[in-house]
């Protein structure tokens, strides 16, 4: 298993706990963007979308490069890939549980019995 | 109840699971029996113990499994993975309401959730929700950093996922 060096999640939990930097994700997702642009979408000061973006670059969820005056966003290559496997996993446990109960269910159906 | 939740990939035969907020997480599932029958099959726990730990966790097994299921009870589950170490989860029992809801502790770790699992009578099905929350934001963290790595044994994620699942 490669191991990555991934920021701490708390990290990246922290970045999404603010709707204008789930909004700027949303947009990223869409294509890249300068920092300029995203400013205006989200009607916000450059000052302030720097700080945003910062937050999302510091938590792996953007990376960004300058290129001459205008430095670029994109999503980070790790996205939600971590808290994606731990729901994923929660999910096949109580999919094979569920599976499990429905059978026993089935069972005491069949028994009739309800008391 | 075809209400279509965002996962994360996979077969879709109704188990959804989500995170809501940065405390809380929260499984949905039908099944064709009405409450009480679910709620037995969750309350007896000569049944419960028949599907906690799936057939398909290799090697896990249920030791042990007190479960005194009313209000102020108490419950405690041992598990094995074929050593002489067992894992224990206990806690008590918050509120129990027979065949509607049962809420309980989870004591085992430093910062334990508080689960909720409903019973909803959906024209003789039931809808079973089982909600989670975490005392704060960092202990979902702890949960979700001590599984998120994905691991080469499902033996092993499985171990990593039980103590912030069993209740």
């Amino acid at each position: 298993m490669v191991q990555y060096l991934d920021p701490p999640l708390d990290l990246s939990f922290a970045a999404l706990s603010d709707a204008t930097r789930r909004g700027i994700i949303d947009q990223l997702g869409r294509g890249e963007a300068s920092i300029t642009s995203l400013a205006d979408k989200f009607h916000m000061t450059l000052t302030g979308m720097k700080k945003h973006v910062q937050v999302l670059e510091r938590a792996g969820l953007v990376v960004t490069q300058k290129v001459g005056r205008v430095r670029t966003c994109k999503l980070g290559k790790r996205g939600l890939k971590a808290e994606a496997e731990w729901i994923e996993a929660h999910r096949k446990l109580f999919e094979a549980r569920f599976e499990a109960l429905d059978e026993i269910i089935n069972e005491m159906n069949r028994e009739g019995s309800d008391d | 109840m075809t209400e279509q939740v965002e996962r994360a990939g996979g077969t879709q035969n109704g188990t959804s699971v989500e995170r809501r907020g940065d405390r809380e997480l929260l499984v949905t599932r039908m099944f064709n029996a009405p409450p009480s029958t679910v709620y037995r099959a969750w309350s007896q726990p000569e049944l419960f113990q028949r599907w906690w730990v799936p057939k398909s966790a290799p090697g896990i097994s249920l030791v042990s499994c007190d479960m005194d299921v009313r209000t102020g009870g108490k419950y405690r589950l041992e598990f094995g993975a074929g050593g002489s170490d067992t894992m224990a989860f206990y806690g008590k029992y918050l509120e129990v309401v027979p065949n509607e809801r049962i809420v309980w502790t989870n004591d085992e770790g430093e910062e334990g959730a508080i689960t909720t699992v409903t019973f909803e009578d959906q024209g003789g099905k039931t809808l079973l929700v089982f909600h989670e929350i975490y005392p704060s934001k960092e202990a979902l963290v702890e949960a979700l950093q001590g599984s998120a790595v994905a691991l080469p044994e499902q033996l092993e994620q499985l171990d990593e996922l039980l103590p912030g699942l069993i209740g």
